[in-house]
């Protein structure tokens, strides 16, 4: 190689293409062929990376940005106010809402006077970038770690509330994405997402 | 007594029949799996256990799909070309010893559907008309890339069968007989041709490759340049005709290979093992169907290993490289031959 030319390699393993003429031995090329052979019989021995996927599942990152969730507060309100926010910060336009007043005899459903009496989330526009859930002032709507199932009608995947609001016996865990960082960066007045 | 041998014949010929259609099935089932292995994959696996009933849904899904004819074209000759591959990759399993001989109740049956003496031409015969039948098949579309299939395909086998019928002659010479049942026959007790005729071995190996269509030497197919080559504008089970024979070559070339090289049914302490003429005989079949399965498997070895060749190289591989070596070792054999047998 020229060692006066100053070439940065990345690898180390980049090799000069010379147009030399082959030697008698390698224009055989059956030795290479056999060479080549050999490495892919080696391969024939490795181990498989395959995943079997609906019986072995790949761990997740804690933070994965999966299907989306509605919480409920602790006492088992839905915390979503209808404010529009997550579907304002959607890019892909996914996000949609119809807002309504509680009645007097629904204090224990919605924790606040408004609330969205439709709340649906087309999950092949959906790009899962988390916008919602940062924009969201009310700690409604997280990102799981749960993944969209696939469906035969474009239809079924509109989720409604029915799937999205989580379920009170059985409460999805967000407490690994709702950080104390994550709490006062949602505070934190001076970013412009919170102005 | 001739009811009893033609009866014989023709279960046997139906259960080689039935037996190559299992194995070309189970082929692109092994073919799918071992490609899967070499990608550090596992390949098919979920319909029953290890995907074996994979091919038999493959099956099905070809029987129930749209049989499509192009407009344009030659109805007849569309229909005899899958025909026509599908018969002829059939017929040479009629000339393969498939073992010793059975003794029943007396009488000794071959394991071989025909002891024809002039086997080895009857297989060159038949190998050299199977190239109508893709021919015929990629004319009859009325499509470009299937007639560009058709005609490479055509110049290969044509080019590649010189090389190969040249090293079998080394063999011919050294057995001194056309018949493959005598071929066998003389490489008893590991007088195997591979140590004989190394050369004729490696010839006639790349040629087997050359006349499947497989890969190194896939032109006519070529998906990556042709869309599908000769079977562009096949679909239904005109395709898995195609398909079918392909695996049927590989089976015939493996079976081929083994006999002519591999010493057929013979296999090592073949008569101090002190066991029964019959036990012999089926435990001989077992090798030969070992032997085959090996170089099934160094068929799909070498499709995983190597790149297509370019056009222009296959021909000059073919005609400069290989024709070259097939002569010098026909010279060679019958030089040593000459000097040293007799």
């Amino acid at each position: 190689m020229n060692q006066d030319s100053t070439k940065i390699s990345l690898t180390n393993r980049s090799k000069v293409v010379s147009n030399k003429k082959m030697t008698l031995m390698e224009r055989f090329y059956l030795p290479a062929v056999l060479k080549g052979m050999s490495i892919t019989l080696s391969h024939f021995f490795k181990r498989e990376v395959t995943i079997q996927y609906p019986e072995v599942k790949r761990p997740f990152s804690d933070i994965y940005r999966g299907m989306h969730v509605l919480k409920l507060d602790d006492e088992g309100r839905e915390r979503c106010t209808a404010c529009g926010l997550c579907a304002l910060s959607c890019p892909a336009e996914a996000i949609t809402m119809i807002a309504a007043e509680r009645k007097e005899d629904e204090k224990d459903l919605y924790r606040e006077e408004k609330y969205a009496s439709k709340y649906e989330i087309n999950m092949l526009r959906c790009i899962f970038c988390g916008d919602c859930e940062s924009a969201c002032p009310k700690e409604a709507i997280f990102l799981t770690n749960r993944i969209v199932p696939s469906q035969y009608k474009r239809t079924d995947f509109i989720y409604g509330k029915d799937v999205l609001v989580e379920k009170k016996n059985a409460r999805v865990d967000v407490s690994k994405r709702q950080t104390p960082e994550v709490l006062t960066f949602k505070q934190d007045k001076s970013k412009s997402h919170n102005k | 007594m001739d009811i009893q041998l033609v009866l014989y014949k023709l279960i046997l010929c139906v259960a080689i029949l039935l037996l190559s259609l299992m194995i070309a099935m189970y082929a692109t089932l092994a073919e799918r799996k071992v490609a899967g292995f070499f990608q550090d994959r596992l390949g098919p696996n979920r319909a029953g256990i290890f995907g074996l009933l994979q091919p038999v849904a493959d099956g099905m899904k070809l029987f129930f799909k749209e049989e499509f004819m192009p407009a344009n074209a030659d109805k007849v000759l569309y229909i005899l070309g899958p025909s026509l591959t599908m018969l002829v990759a059939l017929l040479t399993s009629a000339v393969i010893p498939w073992g010793g001989t059975l003794n029943i109740g007396g009488t000794e049956f071959a394991l071989q559907v025909a002891d024809v003496n002039v086997g080895v031409l009857y297989v060159f015969a038949i190998v050299s008309i199977g190239v109508y039948g893709i021919m015929i098949g990629g004319w009859a579309s009325n499509n470009k890339y299937a007639l560009m299939g058709s005609v490479r395909a055509a110049s290969q086998m044509i080019s590649y069968e010189l090389a190969m019928s040249m090293s079998i002659v080394a063999i011919v010479m050294t057995t001194g007989s056309l018949s493959l049942n005598e071929i066998v026959a003389q490489q008893h007790g590991m007088h195997w041709n591979v140590f004989t005729q190394p050369i004729g071995f490696v010839v006639f190996l790349i040629c087997a490759f050359a006349e499947c269509n497989r890969a190194p030497f896939d032109l006519p197919e070529c998906d990556s340049e042709l869309i599908g080559g000769y079977h562009t504008e096949y679909s239904s089970m005109k395709l898995g005709f195609y398909l079918f024979s392909e695996y049927i070559n590989m089976f015939i070339s493996s079976a081929m290979i083994s006999s002519l090289f591999f010493g057929g049914y013979d296999f090592p302490f073949m008569n101090d093992l002190g066991l029964s003429h019959n036990m012999v005989t089926i435990l001989g079949t077992a090798a030969l169907f070992v032997k085959i399965t090996f170089f099934g498997f160094v068929f799909m070895w070498v499709r995983w290993t190597l790149p297509r060749f370019r056009y222009d190289q296959l021909m000059r591989f073919g005609w400069k490289g290989l024709m070259p070596w097939a002569i010098v070792n026909m010279v060679l054999t019958g030089f040593i031959h000459l000097l040293f047998k007799k």
